[in-house]
């Protein structure tokens, strides 16, 4: 254990970086059991601790391996359907395929085009399809759909490796990609049969939930950022007041102005479903946050770049767009995509307002008399579900964060 | 305390602090903030959509969940049905809003549900402060504690000093403090936020007895590793039953609700059933006819269809067939129908006379 951690840290933090980005490892020619002793058994302090920590994680291995082996996880394969999407209509589901497999495209051709971070997301969404198509009561339907979405990955790459062409046009797709599954999922405002917000649920309630919300904050935290360090009282002061006011709610809170406030004030038929009035107290909530990360990116860009800039004749929207933010963007990328992933995680909140995100999902499960007491299969589920999306999202910003380093020089 | 007043101060708090609320806003907040709605309205909503917008729960285990198809199930859904059968005709044509117990009174107020049925206890200040009105109690039931047999605990005397697992923000957390202070008796409580955790601390010791309404220490039976092992106190705790609410001041829409229940509790006493009702339709006794619509026009007065029982009976089933197919001795549960049996059968079920 103490070795794997060694050798991960000699990868990603103590390696030297020099000019060019070219980075020297540390040389490690010493032999297994040279490593071995010197790593764990140095001294009795050591070999103690080596001892207890062993035997501590075999008992953590032993007792997960039982529990997984020991159930027998119907609660979670009879429910996979309701986990995955909710009461999304059955004969409607043609379209979350659809919108799976464009997406499994233009994964494959992601990584085609740019490779780098695209394999790790493309390998991981690959893998994931396989093993749900490979578990053995997955009906033959839904194995052949996601063959089809692995094939897609497939032929998206093959196709981004030969024609580099291809940049623009997937850049446009994806640009195009979002509204159009949201389109898809609700019936295009009455061409398709329309599917209600409310019948959404589960992991696709998860995902439409933090993706519209991640999307939507992005540029209103960078306004709000450089609206707090505008020189312009009035905006100043605004964007300051929002953003202390928002941080000063739980988000609990603001999720409950959303949800029963709205109504009370104007009506019971507002027009605003209650998935639309999540995603909106999402995004404003979460906006405030991203400015505050963004805003300490802006503060630690040395003057001298914008006096250089100044100095160049840029004016003022090409200072701030094209000097200033991306350095700004770039250096707080990691605290960035914290907040994703803070937002990935918290849309299991809006179980408390009466929607089945993945995790209300698992709990209504839970709450099924059939399934009584079968909890903690369905909660490890939903946890490593959890985890393997989340880390996938750490994994790639680390990835941007050492290419962009690399341009810097 | 009113969870409704409180979340009105709350957001009264919040809107004074924030800069952009609008005087426009809280112009509308005044007119609609205590809805209350004319007789008659919202039948003629009902009917124009063709939907009966229902608040639920999604997760109580029997009264309402919702199955691995996705569809919502259980003595509460079933109740709601019968509405939806009485007054559209079509058991299924309904719309299901899944409410947390802090939102369901304003989904009401606001009009967003026509029922709120999910296991709501009936209380005068729901019945007058929330501006609810209340339909017949659909479930009687009562807190309960559940003790280890071996504990020799049997009264709730025998409590004292020891340790009380509770959900927190529940009513039982109040009922408890209440009845202990009551009887002058010393105790701690530990709360939890979930059901399982708290029955989960119950199992591994860590209380001592845990309380809740008599039906989910039932339910919970299905859950504990050795369910021989426990017992639940004779005492009951408090009152608490439950029915299906709708807004204050629809007097016909209250009526509507109100008599959809007894034609299933009427139908239970007749011995009417799902299955059998057909046989009942050319019956000579005078009081069947006019429940089943047959003669006195009794739907008409409601502004329904004469035949509203039939259509809940033959769709959903009498009220004891609701009951056993969600909390009976074929269920997980297998529940006693204890208070909640018909009056003749030394329960607490009557239906009015249907005349």
């Amino acid at each position: 254990m103490y070795m794997n951690n060694y050798q991960q840290e000699g990868d990603y933090n103590t390696s030297l970086e020099v000019a060019d980005g070219i980075r020297l490892k540390p040389v490690n020619d010493s032999s297994f059991a040279e490593t071995l002793r010197k790593n764990l058994f140095d001294g009795w302090k050591n070999t103690l601790l080596t001892l207890l920590t062993a035997i501590f994680s075999l008992f953590l291995v032993y007792q997960v391996v039982t529990f997984v082996l020991a159930n027998s996880w119907d609660v979670v394969y009879d429910n996979l359907r309701m986990l995955m999407i909710g009461q999304y209509p059955v004969d409607e589901v043609w379209r979350l395929w659809l919108s799976l497999d464009l997406a499994s495209l233009l994964i494959g051709l992601t990584y085609g085009l740019w490779k780098g971070a695209g394999k790790s997301v493309a390998f991981t969404f690959g893998t994931v399809y396989l093993v749900f198509a490979l578990i053995p009561w997955t009906t033959l339907n839904t194995s052949l759909n996601l063959a089809t979405a692995i094939a897609l990955i497939a032929v998206g790459y093959a196709a981004g490796d030969k024609v580099a062409k291809l940049k623009l046009p997937t850049l446009v797709l994806w640009a195009l990609f979002i509204p159009f599954s949201l389109g898809l999922l609700t019936g295009f405002g009455g061409l398709l049969d329309p599917v209600l917000s409310r019948e959404w649920g589960g992991w696709l309630l998860t995902v439409i939930i933090a993706m519209i919300s991640i999307i939507g904050c992005f540029p209103l935290g960078v306004l709000l950022a450089l609206g707090r360090r505008s020189s312009l009282p009035v905006v100043k002061y605004f964007c300051i007041g929002y953003i202390e006011l928002v941080r000063g709610i739980p988000l609990i809170m603001v999720l409950f102005i959303g949800q029963l406030l709205i109504p009370l004030f104007l009506g019971g038929e507002t027009g605003i479903d209650n998935v639309s009035r999540a995603i909106i107290a999402y995004t404003f909530f979460a906006a405030a946050y991203l400015a505050e990360n963004i805003r300490g990116g802006l503060q630690s860009i040395p003057s001298g770049q914008y006096e250089a800039a100044q100095a160049l004749g840029l004016n003022k929207f090409k200072l701030t767009f094209f000097i200033i933010l991306p350095q700004a963007l770039k250096a707080v990328i990691p605290a960035m995509v914290g907040q994703f992933i803070t937002i990935l995680k918290d849309t299991s909140l809006v179980a408390i307002i009466g929607l089945a995100d993945f995790l209300g999902t698992a709990r209504r499960i839970s709450n099924n008399p059939e399934y009584l007491g079968r909890y903690m299969e369905l909660y490890l589920f939903v946890a490593a579900f959890y985890f393997v999306f989340c880390y996938l999202m750490a994994h790639v910003s680390r990835y941007l964060e050492r290419s962009l380093a690399k341009g810097n020089g | 305390m009113n969870k409704y007043v409180k979340y009105i101060l709350g957001a009264a708090a919040v809107l004074s602090l924030s800069a952009c609320a609008s005087a426009e806003t809280e112009g509308t907040a005044a007119e609609s903030g205590n809805g209350t709605s004319a007789s008659g309205e919202t039948l003629n909503a009902v009917m124009d959509r063709g939907e009966l917008n229902l608040g639920v729960n999604d997760s109580l285990p029997g009264f309402g969940y919702v199955n691995s198809d996705g569809d919502y199930t259980g003595f509460d859904i079933d109740m709601g049905k019968a509405i939806a059968a009485a007054v559209l005709g079509d058991a299924e044509a309904v719309s299901y809003r899944p409410l947390s117990s802090q939102e369901r009174f304003i989904a009401v107020q606001t009009g967003e549900v026509d029922v709120l049925i999910r296991n709501t206890t009936l209380t005068t200040s729901r019945d007058t402060d929330v501006g609810l009105d209340f339909g017949p109690v659909t479930f009687f039931d009562g807190q309960g504690m559940m003790v280890p047999a071996a504990s020799n605990i049997t009264t709730l005397e025998d409590l004292s000093g020891m340790t009380i697992g509770v959900e927190t923000g529940t009513t039982t957390e109040l009922n408890l403090a209440d009845q202990m202070d009551a009887l002058g008796i010393e105790y701690n409580t530990q709360t939890y936020d979930d059901r399982n955790a708290l029955i989960a601390a119950y199992e591994a010791g860590s209380v001592d007895a845990w309380t809740t309404d008599r039906s989910g220490l039932v339910s919970s039976f299905a859950v504990l590793s050795n369910p021989s092992d426990h017992v639940i106190l004779e005492e009951t705790l408090s009152k608490e039953p439950l029915a299906p609410a709708v807004l204050h001041g629809d007097d016909q829409w209250n009526d509507i609700v109100t008599w959809v229940v007894y034609s299933l509790i009427q139908a239970e006493e007749f011995g009417i059933t799902q299955d059998n009702i057909d046989d009942f339709m050319d019956s000579d006794n005078p009081d069947i006819q006019r429940l089943l619509g047959i003669e006195g026009g009794l739907g008409t007065m409601l502004g329904l269809e004469d035949d509203f029982a039939y259509q809940a009976i033959s769709q959903v089933g009498n009220y004891g067939e609701i009951y056993d197919r969600h909390l009976g001795p074929d269920t997980e549960f297998n529940l006693p129908r204890g208070m909640n049996a018909l009056y003749q059968n030394g329960g607490l079920q009557y239906s009015m006379p249907f005349r």
